[in-house]
């Protein structure tokens, strides 16, 4: 599975509405970062979803914070995300910003290799961002650059690995008494 | 020395630590000059309503800067998530916010309905929010009089429980369990309000606010409660903000922020009800807009039980509804359906959602991304004291301990929903 296809197909009921305000938005998003900086752009239930990479990731978070015009003061949330069968992008992080004053959302993604998990940090943009990023470091084994204190937040200091990846199963796939015969787990 | 000079020679060590690692919020002190005490706070303490630790650097009473440690109850929901079908995680959210059960559990079926594009009927919804206020009134019964107690008045805490009793047995009516719910299906509701519900709602809708205008007499204008919380733990807007607060926290900084408002999902949009906000955003604030919203809540459950509508009280889905037990036994149809849903053998579309409810504490937010199978490819709870709770270190320096743990007691940090 790529992340193309994990981007959802148009909401049922596309509202137009929303509609219209994504496409100002991202109209105004190609005039401040440039034609050709987003790629993937969709509206997935009727939140505007672009992906861009991770060397940009950081000047396109800024600007948007200090525009005037949109003013995405609040990081909602950011998670990570692991796709083991597209190599050269199997990891990625995913923002979700949140402009308050035009109640408009904004989900950003960035994609880049499992062998070099470097991601800039936005702790300077917000606060938020720094526990949020412990997660992803703790879950995922990202390594955001500039992080003031990048330690595991929710698993055990000693763990030698990072679990949400997909290579490790929630069961332990060598039982035998779990598999069941009909349904196939 | 006086007492202020040692003070403002320590915030100075606590400013230049902090100038020279910025972005760190907790200054590691080596500086031997000034005799600082460990102090540990937790895991287990009985004055912290959960299991997280702070390593505490006192200053005699003073506090100089703190550490949290977190995780200690971590279950990684997120990860069992991308194992479960979509009706067995609401048995995982309901163990986040245990104070608020209700609320995740129909949050996370609101999420999943909007993936899938099931309309539920109005009954549903207007069920749905009577439950979701009711969740809220118990979260804040909870959170204000603890932090009572936490000031040392005892006895609003008794009295304001047996009315979360109260809402509990409500609880009971609706879904059979009174603290991991597990309420509500998707698709609707697994069953309609019954007539005890209803009388136990009615009563308790008369009963409730004589008890809520005492206890508000008994805090909000108490000087012995009020010289303990104003001016405590204030933190800014914009402080506020940039930390992700989200619900009462951040309303009592003056954002009048909710989703119920902003978004609205679950008919929130036909029901008539101020967002109270503060100003200073100080525990007294805190404490103040949670009572606030605790009427503005009742005011909402009396629109909803008045306007309740008739009809069904789940959506015809019957692919991803779970049959009733009687219609299984009887009904051919019924009985695939069941077996097909509790075996997994329903797969969702592909998809990605993103739906936030106004949980008790915040922006309780589900991030979905399905490929097509039967289990989530990734769930991601945004859960609101996690994101919040990393402010209360720089909320807690400069204050002494007492005023440090009603500031924790004021957040309404659930240790179950911060470690997920």
């Amino acid at each position: 599975m790529t992340p193309q296809d994990a981007a959802a197909p148009e909401a049922p009921v596309a509202e137009d509405p929303i509609k219209a305000q994504n496409a100002q938005v991202l109209a105004l998003l190609t005039r401040l970062f440039g034609e050709g900086t987003f790629t993937n752009v969709n509206e997935p239930y009727g939140l505007l979803t672009a992906t861009t990479t991770r060397e940009r990731i950081h000047e396109i978070v800024a600007g948007l914070q200090q525009d005037q015009e949109l003013k995405f003061h609040f990081l909602t949330t950011m998670c990570g995300i692991n796709y083991p069968e597209n190599p050269g992008q199997e990891l990625g992080m995913i923002y979700h910003l949140h402009s308050m004053t035009k109640n408009i959302r904004l989900r950003l993604k960035i994609f880049f290799p499992i062998a070099d998990p470097v991601v800039p940090t936005l702790t300077d943009l917000y606060n938020t961002a720094n526990w949020m990023e412990r997660e992803a470091y703790d879950f995922f084994g990202i390594i955001f650059t500039g992080h003031p204190n990048l330690i595991r937040i929710l698993n055990v200091e000693d763990m030698d690995y990072h679990p949400m990846r997909r290579e490790y199963p929630v069961e332990d796939g060598t039982r035998e008494d779990k598999t069941d015969l009909f349904f196939g787990r | 020395m006086a007492v202020n000079d040692t003070l403002e020679g320590t915030h100075k060590i606590h400013e230049e630590a902090a100038a020279q690692r910025p972005g760190q919020l907790m200054p590691i002190l080596n500086d031997f000059s000034q005799e600082l005490t460990t102090l540990n706070l937790g895991p287990t303490h009985p004055a912290t309503h959960g299991i997280f630790q702070n390593i505490l650097q006192m200053d005699g009473e003073r506090i100089v800067s703190g550490v949290p440690t977190i995780g200690y109850i971590h279950r990684a929901f997120e990860k069992l998530a991308e194992r479960k079908p979509f009706y067995q995680i609401t048995t995982l959210t309901d163990r986040m916010n245990y104070c608020s059960s209700p609320i995740n559990n129909l949050g996370w079926h609101m999420t999943v309905e909007k993936l899938l594009g099931v309309t539920v009927p109005k009954r549903a919804q207007y069920i749905r929010v009577i439950m979701m206020e009711l969740a809220r009134i118990a979260d804040h019964l909870i959170c204000n009089s603890i932090l009572g107690v936490d000031t040392g008045a005892f006895t609003g805490f008794l009295y304001v429980f047996q009315e979360r009793e109260k809402i509990y047995e409500i609880y009971e009516e609706v879904c059979g369990a009174r603290l991991t719910t597990n309420m509500g299906r998707v698709g609707g509701m697994e069953r309609d309000l019954s007539p005890a519900a209803l009388d136990k709602l009615r009563a308790w809708l008369k009963s409730f606010p004589a008890v809520m205008k005492e206890f508000e007499n008994m805090f909000n204008r108490n000087r012995i409660f009020m010289d303990r919380v104003v001016n405590v733990g204030p933190i800014s807007a914009e402080k506020a903000l940039s930390y992700g607060f989200t619900g009462p926290n951040l309303r009592a900084a003056g954002v009048d922020y909710d989703v119920r408002a902003m978004n609205p999902y679950s008919s929130y949009e036909d029901f008539e009800f101020d967002i109270p906000v503060g100003t200073n955003g100080d525990t007294y604030d805190r404490f103040i807009v949670r009572n606030e919203e605790i009427w503005q809540s009742l005011r909402i459950i009396n629109q909803a039980l008045d306007k309740l509508p008739d009809g069904p009280y789940h959506a015809d889905a019957p692919h991803y509804y779970l049959p009733t037990k009687p219609e299984v036994y009887k009904n051919m149809e019924a009985l695939i359906y069941h077996f097909k849903i509790v075996m997994g053998e329903i797969d969702a579309p592909v998809g990605e959602v993103y739906h936030s409810v106004e949980g008790g504490n915040g922006e309780l937010g589900f991030y979905l991304i399905s490929d097509g199978g039967r289990t989530p490819y990734r769930l991601h709870f945004r859960r609101p004291c996690f994101i919040y709770y990393q402010a209360y270190p720089e909320m807690a320096v400069g204050t002494t301990l007492s005023d440090a743990i009603v500031i924790l007691s004021s957040m309404n940090v659930i240790a179950g929903e911060l470690d997920a």
